[in-house]
């Protein structure tokens, strides 16, 4: 690791300051990313700014329709959250399954979705519950939100301060693990939103990060049952290949964890 | 036996320090004055250096030496060595381009170190290393086997051409051939076994401080075999001599054998304590384990066994190219060969066996022993072809297997073993009892109503172990012998030391070695204590790999206590006033038989010491050493049964059960054999279903990380049912035949099996990630 000044801001507008302040800043939420890539000398942020200590920026609430997680919520808080269990079960599950205890402790659900890991959980709950990304400066859709590999819409400074996730009549995640990293090979969340309308994200299988999957969407909403999705063809073009899964395989699996999303959302 | 006897489980003595934090390992040791060395490592696989600038390196911060590969070479410090000799089948030598510890002109995997920096501190290394700026001529790589053996491939070596370091074989091919000729069937496999990387817990690491008024380097290095570091060190690379180098392994977290070798960062730590005058550190980090650790594997084979109308093995027919990376590495000429086509008679009467080895150099890491060396990769074939074969001919697995077992001992198999015993039927037929075989196809049907693909495979393994009779692998090409030694050491108070030339790196030597001693003198083995792993404690030593530490290191400790109880029996015999015949030890103590005359311990090792009243003309002390070297490999053999679950949907194996009945003669203590077979099967599959080394076109190590190389986790094994069934070698007085690699040797057949016989495709690769099985099912991989 390089040298580098690290800072503990107290609120966001402090966080904000700093990092405006500093040449090269990063902010720091679980480390899980930065970290790794700071001791293998490979990112070299002049300054480190962690938002983990933040008090506004940590809690669930239920809010009327909307479950509200605030940024830098640990994926341990989401896990053992009684609201977030009752408001959207699949959500929980989803992070059951994301990483492993150590992880769970660390890890916050505004730095997996700043990030946008292409294998990631979480961006694929954002896309398909249609949730709301709150920052310091604005409020991004869910659709808006994701650009890409490592891509997203937040300008340099922005800081996630809370993800709004309206509640679903319906919602199921299911995940094929990678077998070494155990982030999505390929994930599939789907939701059945109160108006009828149907999402469906896939992570872990396009090249170009979370996707919605139009071909899964419109056999759901014509039928929501696992058997719908039975005839669909999901192409495998423009998905990842690597050694642990090819395009067709992957393109397999959007459909069969779509499947089985949909028979855990009941 | 008593209740740390022999055959009793006693807890790890070891652990204690180990779990809690409390062990002291190569990083651990600090040296007044120490500095850190930091490699400056080639990112290509295949490059000429044009130049390297070291200038801008030498003065940044804390820097007192920068070192490349042309001082090295100008220094006359010599090319790194492979210790076992193979001859092709022309008469030819084997054919072996030279490996500098650091590259003057060309690099040929990525990761060769080409200068490494010596600093104050390890991140000043590390800056240091940055700033030294190589020039590379990049050239055309080849990756692997396939694309080494190409007419007109890109060449490694000018010493070997087309890229092949021995063509070799072994067996008789006429009449192999005229086997197959009136064979009544024939079964052939195009096998890949696959590359791993060994990933010990502790990454290797070295010490290196020279003592300039003696002359007198020490190199604490992660060895399993710290004098025959020493001896390789001193003979072959003119950094110190044998009596001017003391070579200490202290604990050391593991090493799979990737720890077996001499790599180049000791040999520079040694070089360069002297050039810098300081005491020099390198630690591995895990990155450069991956890159630098000798892998395992990697073998391309084709496989043909011939059977008569009843079914009977007429003969074995094998084509194997090994890859054994850019460089041969310490032994890994003789890991594809001598350690491999000889296990390829399995536990068959196979009347005629031909194989040929040709091994390759590519642009990798250097592949030597891993884990088994060479046996999983022969039982692998012999055991997929065993289950292939039962498919083919329409014949139960098990039926096959028990109708060509080998049922009388000794038995000469036609590539050089001759297994001394075993009994494969009893342990197939306790591993079909543990897994209700008979059961199996209303398991299968059941599964299938809730659509799942169930499968089950077999794997009857044999190994040969305890490696090795010196004068046997002394005519096979050894550039050593592979005794043992021990010396006993009773204190005069009456504790004693052991010390061995055996390490212990997570096997529980510490433990185990002590049992025999509580077996043999009724004493507690906290009174024990085991030294090793230090070239001036213990005289000398062959070191820990081949499951020999109990056949052949326990065995030379056995020899020594032998003498030492003969000595106490006689001054014991003077002290109480009788003859020596009648007496008896137990508990600690020395008994005239048939009487109450006793003389403890203690009192018979203070006599010895004080030597006041010794019988006459015996030498003062009590302490005893012995050298033992085998008659024979030992070959521990057993049954694995894997039954297992694939979803069809997503190809993902999900274990139902797995059973190991395993022959390793006596069991010191079965709690730790029974770690030992975990582990083992851990590796093994892993190996079957998730580990994979993957260099791609150009050279580069894919799988440089755990988030692309699968390393077995808890939750990716079954349960294991182990039992036991026994033979007692006869080979040494112990009766032990070695239980380190057996299960990495005899799991991978059996997951692969299983696989196959579930999706009813015996094509598949290792390892059958959910990918590959998912295409294997829907036929269009």
């Amino acid at each position: 690791m390089y040298q580098t000044t690290y800072h503990r801001p107290s609120s966001v507008d402090e966080a904000a300051a700093l990092f405006a302040k500093g040449s090269e800043s990063k902010y720091l939420a679980g480390g899980h990313t930065l970290i790794p890539v700071m001791k293998q000398r490979l990112a070299s942020p002049s300054d480190v700014i962690d938002l983990s200590k933040i008090k506004e920026l940590v809690g669930i609430a239920l809010s009327g329709d909307a479950l509200i997680i605030k940024a830098a919520t640990t994926y341990f808080d989401i896990l053992r959250s009684a609201d977030a269990k009752k408001a959207i079960p699949a959500l929980v599950h989803l992070v059951s399954v994301l990483g492993d205890p150590q992880v769970r402790y660390r890890g916050t659900i505004g730095g997996s979705i700043a990030n946008n890991d292409p294998a990631a959980d979480f961006p694929a709950a954002v896309v398909a519950l249609d949730a709301t990304v709150k920052t310091n400066k604005r409020s991004i859709s869910a659709d808006d939100f994701f650009k890409g590999l490592f891509a997203t819409a937040l300008e340099d400074g922005e800081i996630i301060t809370a993800i709004s996730f309206p509640l679903p009549a319906k919602a199921g995640y299911s995940k094929m693990r990678h077998p070494a990293s155990r982030f999505a090979l390929t994930a599939v969340f789907v939701t059945k939103t109160k108006s009828g309308d149907v999402r469906a994200a896939a992570t872990g299988a396009s090249q170009n990060g979370v996707m919605r999957v139009p071909a899964i969407e419109s056999a759901l909403k014509a039928n929501w049952s696992p058997g719908a999705l039975d005839n669909v063809r999901i192409s495998a073009d423009g998905l990842l290949t690597d050694i642990h899964g090819s395009s067709s395989y992957r393109a397999n699996l959007i459909k069969v964890m779509a499947q089985r999303a949909v028979t855990a959302a009941g | 036996m008593g209740v740390e006897g022999i055959g009793a489980s006693v807890v790890r003595k070891e652990d204690r320090r180990f779990i809690t934090g409390k062990g002291r390992y190569v990083d651990d040791i600090k040296l007044v004055g120490m500095t850190f060395a930091q490699f400056v490592r080639s990112p290509h696989a295949h490059a000429k250096i044009k130049s390297i600038d070291t200038s801008a390196a030498a003065k940044m911060p804390g820097v007192v030496g920068v070192l490349t590969g042309k001082e090295i070479v100008e220094d006359k410090i010599g090319n790194l060595i492979c210790g076992w000799a193979i001859t092709s089948k022309d008469g030819t030598g084997m054919k072996m381009g030279a490996w500098p510890a650091m590259a003057p002109e060309t690099v040929r995997f990525v990761g060769q170190a080409v200068a490494v920096v010596i600093a104050e501190t390890k991140n000043q290394a590390r800056d240091a290393a940055e700033a030294v700026v190589v020039d590379y001529e990049e050239l055309p790589a080849v990756p692997d086997i396939r694309a080494a053996i190409k007419s007109g491939a890109p060449q490694l070596h000018p010493e070997a051409p087309g890229n092949v370091i021995y063509d070799w074989t072994l067996g008789d091919e006429a009449a192999t051939d005229a086997a197959f000729k009136s064979a009544a069937n024939v079964v052939s496999l195009d096998i890949t076994n696959n590359r791993l990387v060994p990933n010990a817990m502790e990454p290797r690491a070295a010490i290196a401080e020279y003592n300039e008024a003696e002359e007198h380097f020490t190199l604490y290095t992660t060895s399993q075999n710290p004098h025959v570091a020493r001896l390789v060190l001193s003979a072959f690379y003119n950094i110190a001599q044998e009596h001017k180098l003391r070579v200490v392994a202290p604990d050391v977290g593991g090493g799979f054998g990737s720890k077996i070798f001499i790599y180049p960062e000791e040999m520079v730590a040694l070089w360069a304590s002297k050039k810098v005058r300081r005491p020099v550190k390198w630690t591995g980090d895990r990155s450069e384990a991956f890159l630098t650790d000798a892998h395992g594997r990697d073998h391309l084979t084709k496989a043909e066994m011939a059977f008569d109308a009843s079914n009977k093995i007429t003969g074995l027919r094998v084509k194997t190219y090994a890859n054994l990376g850019a460089y041969m590495s310490l032994f890994s000429s003789s890991v594809p060969t001598y350690l491999y086509a000889t296990l390829l008679s399995g536990q068959y009467n196979i009347p005629n066996i031909f194989a040929e080895v040709i091994s390759v150099y590519t642009n990798t890491v250097p592949v030597d022993a891993y884990r088994g060396a060479g046996r999983p990769e022969a039982s692998f074939v012999v055991e997929r072809l065993m289950e292939t074969a039962a498919r083919q001919l329409k014949v139960d697995p098990g039926e096959l297997r028990r109708k060509n077992f080998i049922t009388s001992f000794p038995h000469q198999t036609p590539v050089i073993m001759a297994y001394d015993i075993g009994d494969f039927g009893a342990s197939l037929d306790s591993a079909m009892k543990a897994i209700d075989y008979a059961g199996f196809p209303a398991r299968k049907d059941k599964a299938k109503s809730e659509g799942k693909l169930r499968g089950i495979g077999f794997s009857c393994y044999i190994e040969a172990c305890g490696i090795a009779p010196s004068k046997a692998v002394g005519s096979l090409g050894a550039g050593v012998g592979l005794w043992e030694s021990a010396e006993v050491r009773v204190n005069p108070v009456g504790t004693i030391e052991i010390l061995t030339g055996s390490h212990s790196h997570g096997q529980g030597h510490e433990t185990t070695f002590c049992q025999l001693v509580a077996e043999r003198l009724g004493v507690p083995i906290s009174q024990v204590q085991i030294v090793h792993g230090d070239t001036d404690k213990v005289q000398f030593g062959m070191g820990t790999y081949g499951s020999r530490s109990a056949a052949v290191g326990l065995t030379a400790i056995l020899k020594a206590m032998e003498k030492v109880e003969s000595k106490a029996k006689k001054i014991a015999a003077h002290q109480l006033e009788a003859s020596e015949d009648d007496i008896v030890i137990e508990n600690g103590e020395f008994k005239v038989t048939g009487t109450d005359k006793t003389i403890a311990l203690p009192m018979v090792a203070l006599a010895a010491y004080t030597a006041h009243n010794l019988p006459d003309g015996m030498e003062p002390g009590l302490k005893e050493g012995a050298f033992y070297d085998p008659t024979n490999f030992t070959f521990p053999a057993g049954a694995y049964i894997c039954e297992l679950e694939v979803d069809p949907g997503t190809g993902k194996t999900s274990f139902v059960n797995f059973v190991a009945a395993d022959d390793f003669g006596r069991l010191i203590n079965p709690m730790i054999v029974e770690g030992q077979v975990h582990g083992g099967l851990a590796q093994g599959i892993g190996q079957a279903l998730l580990e994979g080394a993957v260099y791609d076109s150009s050279g580069q190590l894919v799988t440089a990380s755990f988030m692309d190389y699968t390393m077995p986790r808890a939750d990716d094994l079954p349960s294991f049912k182990l039992n036991h069934t026994t033979t007692l070698c006869p080979g040494n007085p112990l009766g032990v035949k070695g239980c380190g690699e057996a299960g990495a040797i005899g799991a991978s057949a059996a997951v692969i099996n299983a696989i196959t016989d579930a999706i009813g495709n015996n094509r598949l690769e290792m390892p059958a990630t959910p990918d590959r099985v998912w295409h294997a099912i829907h036929g269009n991989a």
